[in-house]
């Protein structure tokens, strides 16, 4: 669709922020015999938004990430505009 | 002078509230998340249950329901605000707070009862309370691991900013009882007028429902109510 541009939004803990799912995933793939030294489980977000000029598109999605999508307290996020 | 209780879609302890309440001398309204308009409530309780199906994040989309304006009027009128379970997290989420809560250390949603060791009077949730008094209210959340940046947690301590800690039946505050792994064993956070808390006080105000415990925290709340809101 030409009028419409996929975004992406790579939302991670930051480093200092346990995730005991990603523990608990880590410690299961040892079990299974893997070498695995930590697993962090993000989230991803796409979202289909109006096409237009590029860091106006960054801005706008960085306000929505502020907002609602991440909590500074504890996240960081990334976002990835498609070509 | 009456608390709005809200009822945020998926909330589902606030008849809970409203009956405590009422069952220890306050009177209590229901007040629906698209309301506007608070006035004539001169406190405020965000019960708990799962607002907005706690997608995205616990929280993180009641905070923008219509409603929550007017509970950071109040709140910055000086109303007690109270926030239970899923309450805290809307308040944290909010900035009403400081901090976040995240999944249970263990991954496992906690359904029990629990026992609070009394820090501090100095809260709308234990003025009426005494310190080193043990409560025992039950637990029932899988986000209650109460976590902020180590600025946060220094500020809050050096402030007494912690009215309630899990503990032993015995007040004894280590990590053995610590249900879920808040930092420094944190069931409640105070600040002024605006508290949340992890357990649910509401639902341990009756022996004959295993403990009455809670309702000195809720006493505490109703007894913080100030006149001047409108």
């Amino acid at each position: 669709m030409a009028d419409t541009r996929t975004v992406t939004v790579n939302i991670r803990r930051r480093p200092s922020i346990s995730d005991p799912q990603g523990a608990t995933v880590a410690r299961a793939l040892r079990d299974l015999g893997h070498e695995v030294t930590g697993v962090r489980i993000n989230k991803t977000i796409e979202l289909q938004v109006p096409d237009g000029d590029v860091e106006a598109i960054r801005t706008k999605v960085a306000e929505m990430c502020d907002k609602l999508l991440a909590n500074p307290v504890m996240e960081d996020y990334e976002i990835l505009i498609s070509s | 002078m009456t608390t709005a209780v809200v009822v945020f879609p998926g909330s589902n302890c606030e008849h809970d509230v409203v009956y405590a309440l009422e069952t220890l001398g306050g009177s209590a309204d229901l007040v629906w998340h698209r309301d506007t308009d608070l006035s004539g409530y001169d406190s405020v309780v965000l019960p708990g249950g799962f607002a907005h199906g706690d997608y995205l994040r616990t929280g993180a989309i009641a905070r923008f329901s219509p409603v929550m304006a007017e509970v950071n009027r109040l709140a910055a009128a000086g109303a007690p605000v109270l926030g239970i379970c899923n309450g805290f997290q809307v308040l944290c989420e909010a900035g009403l707070l400081p901090g976040v809560l995240l999944q249970n250390r263990d991954l496992k949603f906690i359904c029990r009862p629990i026992h609070l060791v009394v820090e501090s009077t100095d809260s709308i949730l234990t003025r009426a309370a005494k310190v080193g008094d043990v409560l025992e209210i039950p637990l029932n959340s899988y986000e209650g691991n109460y976590t902020a940046s180590a600025d946060e947690i220094a500020s809050i301590e050096a402030d007494g900013h912690v009215p309630l800690r899990y503990s032993s039946s015995t007040g004894t505050v280590d990590e053995g009882s610590n249900p879920n792994g808040s930092t420094n064993n944190i069931a409640a956070v105070s600040q002024g007028n605006v508290a949340g808390i992890m357990p649910h006080p509401e639902r341990a105000i009756e022996k004959i429902l295993g403990s009455a415990d809670g309702r000195v925290l809720l006493e505490s709340f109703l007894q913080s109510k100030v006149a001047t809101v409108v």
